[in-house]
């Protein structure tokens, strides 16, 4: 066990390695980037401080310096927690991200949570009366939402809310309590703005995964050890949630954390982005759309590291769930 | 087929199924499932008026700019003001200030009509590229330079957002076609010789579907869009943009036809086929990959969906094809944003229709993938 534990860690750091250098080669890859722009815009002034600051980019980033070694210098500050300077902003990515960090972690916990405490008991029920009216009308809507895009149905309802029922639905909080401190009133703004992400999460999140879940129960329910379990005269709601259920939840507690982590930094970006959430997923697409270097290239390494934490904690989920499963 | 399928003749319909070859089988089973079969039709009829007809069937040429600007859409009218009814016609606009909204809008001028004419004579242009032609499917017959019909509006620089639309969906459509095609190119070549030969070319495929995997697509699909240089023209962007889709999208493709290829080659068949001394790439081409084939199908069906929607999210976020390329991405651009939601609420006409698309696609998708697995004992 431990063993694995040490061989998955040192394969999740060269491949963060790996993604680190492929990120830096991506960020350097544009011609006319935000530092060369700024750079020749400061020469262009071409007085004493301009040059001052010139100077100051060229030691900071090694402008100067070969490929390679700026790599090296940008990966050991990024070690040292120094992620660079965002150049739109003209502030620290590390400040910039933090100050997002916080809502950025709430919305993806509250939408995930919402999504498979709809999803998994809608499986499960439609699995347990397949065929039913019940089943009909989730697979229905499950297949709609299989196939509809975040961001559209996110126009959708902006476009409902706003021409049919001239409601605000954008942002977090209402403008009056957007500075405001903490309050039971500023959390109780919170909840009446968390419904529409958490909605949109509803129909397209949930979708794939009672479909999954409902497969997979279908094929346990028809095994003989579910028919052990009733034999031995259970009751049948301990046989499908204690027997039968947590051996066909496996593939989802893959699918959590290959989705849940990496949705902290940038879930669901584009709904964000027309829901106009304070997240860093808009922060990261505008990065990369400014070609706001630095920033952009931090969002994908600490992106990819989320990715490569919820595989190996999903495989730890799997190996405690299922202990069929032995991890070597 | 008709005949055979008589209600009361179902031991004759299981002989006949028996004496036919798969892709019959393939093919009657398919004709079974109604929503594929309409998901299929649909397709077709979405393919053919936005990419081959666009120009016949939207009133105006693209670039067509008027001082319409953000008209409302008009309706057609078929009573004039007693009541009566007439040929069907559309007023013309007249510019109001709006005193509650303080906003500048256009209003229906009763006073003057324009009739509206199926196959009236408007821009010109040519048809399939070839075909020099100025008759639209319908628009207004008059003299009256200024005259307009906006089906769904008019965009900020006055131009008829129907006909944005339809061109619009040329490029939309096609890269979804094209990035497929490459993909599979690629996916299935690489996919069957690593399957095949194993060794360097599988390490190398195995390796890279996994290093990209480790990546996130959207954001590794906007990081790459975000590289294409600036000053590229159009086309090349559209190129490029097509190129990194395909190149995202081969490897979890080419590792399911390694996966089949893997037990195809230790059939008999397979082996038979070496014995008689066939070369590597007959067997690996002639014989392995037809095997595939039902299962490479159902995927690039299932797949062609996600690039639509990828370039149309790229382009809406500014990353991917700029204008004056024109795609339902694009087109987003202006639609987005909570200002035009309020003000011009009909540019987002452009939802349907991708909507639509997608739908369509995972309807055929759906219906293919229980035609042709052979598992299912559903059909």
């Amino acid at each position: 066990m431990l063993n694995y534990l040490i061989r998955r860690l040192g394969y999740a750091l060269i491949m963060v390695v790996l993604v680190s250098f492929v990120s830096f080669v991506i960020i350097e890859l544009p011609p006319g980037d935000y530092l060369t722009q700024k750079v020749e815009q400061l020469r262009a002034r071409g007085d004493r401080s301009a040059e001052l600051q010139v100077e100051m980019l060229r030691v900071r980033y090694g402008l100067d310096k070969p490929f390679l070694e700026r790599y090296l210098n940008w990966a050991i500050n990024f070690l040292r927690g120094d992620f660079g300077e965002s150049f739109e902003f003209e502030r620290p990515v590390s400040d910039i991200l933090g100050a997002r960090l916080g809502y950025t972690v709430i919305l993806a916990l509250a939408t995930t949570l919402f999504t498979w405490l709809l999803a998994i008991p809608l499986g499960v029920y439609s699995a347990v009366r397949q065929y039913s009216i019940g089943d009909q009308i989730i697979s229905v809507i499950s297949f709609i939402g299989l196939g509809m895009p975040g961001f559209l149905l996110a126009l959708i309802i902006l476009y409902f809310s706003i021409v049919v029922f001239n409601l605000e639905v954008t942002g977090l909080f209402s403008p009056e309590y957007r500075d405001a401190p903490w309050s039971v009133g500023k959390v109780l703004d919170l909840l009446s703005h968390l419904w529409v992400p958490a909605l949109i999460s509803a129909i397209t999140g949930t979708g794939g995964l009672i479909r999954i879940m409902r497969g997979n129960l279908l094929d346990t329910l028809g095994q003989p050890f579910v028919e052990a379990a009733r034999a031995r005269g259970l009751k049948n709601r301990t046989v499908i949630w204690k027997h039968a259920v947590r051996i066909a939840i496996n593939p989802l507690v893959t699918i959590l954390g290959a989705e849940v982590f990496p949705s902290i930094i940038v879930g669901s970006s584009l709904v964000a982005i027309v829901l106009n959430l304070p997240t860093i997923g808009p922060v990261f697409v505008d990065s990369l759309r400014k070609l706001d270097m630095y920033l952009a290239g931090t969002c994908i390494v600490f992106l990819t590291i989320m990715l490569l934490v919820g595989n190996l904690v999903a495989d730890l989920l799997l190996a405690w769930v299922d202990p069929r499963i032995r991890l070597e | 087929m008709a005949v055979a399928t008589a209600p009361s003749s179902v031991s004759l319909v299981k002989k006949k199924e028996l004496g036919q070859s798969y892709w019959d089988l393939v093919w009657y089973r398919f004709k079974k499932n109604r929503l594929g079969v309409l998901g299929a039709v649909l397709l077709f009829v979405l393919y053919f008026s936005f990419v081959v007809i666009p120009e016949f069937l939207a009133p105006y040429a693209l670039e067509n700019r008027s001082r319409y600007v953000e008209a409302p859409p008009t309706p057609i009218q078929f009573l004039d003001e007693e009541g009566r009814f007439q040929a069907p016609f559309v007023y013309g606009l007249e510019r109001r200030v709006d005193q509650v909204k303080r906003l500048r809008t256009w209003v229906p001028d009763t006073t003057k009509k324009y009739p509206v004419a199926l196959f009236a004579q408007g821009d010109e242009y040519m048809l399939l590229g070839l075909i020099p032609m100025n008759v639209h499917l319908f628009g207004l017959q008059t003299s009256d330079k200024d005259a307009r019909i906006f089906l769904l509006g008019a965009d900020a620089l006055g131009r008829d957002y129907l006909s944005r639309i339809l061109y619009g969906g040329r490029l939309s459509l096609m890269i979804g076609l094209l990035g497929q095609f490459l993909t599979l190119a690629l996916g299935v070549t690489l996919g069957v010789i690593s399957g095949y030969y194993g060794g360097p070319v599988d390490m190398f495929v195995q390796r890279f579907t996994e290093f990209l995997a480790a990546f996130p697509n959207i954001p590794l699909f906007m990081a790459l869009s975000a590289a294409i240089p600036a000053f590229w023209s159009p086309i090349t962007v559209y190129f490029m943009l097509t190129i990194i889709l395909a190149f995202l999208g081969w490897g979890g493709l080419a590792r399911q036809v390694r996966g089949l290829v893997l037990s195809l080659r230790e059939r008999e068949y397979a082996l038979a086929a070496k014995s008689f001394g066939a070369s590597d790439r007959r067997i690996m081409f002639r014989h392995l990959l037809p095997g595939t084939m039902s299962h490479v199908i159902v995927i690039a069906t299932l797949s062609i969906p996600g690039m639509i929607l990828a370039e149309t999210a790229l382009s809406w976020l500014g990353l991917g094809l700029r204008p004056p390329l024109t795609s339902w991405g694009t087109l987003l651009q202006d639609a987005a944003t909570v200002r035009a939601i309020r003000f011009t609420p009909w540019l987002l006409w452009v939802v349907p229709p991708i909507l639509l698309t997608i739908l369509t696609y995972n309807m055929l998708g759906d219906g293919l993938r229980d035609a042709l697995d052979p598992y299912s004992g559903r059909g």
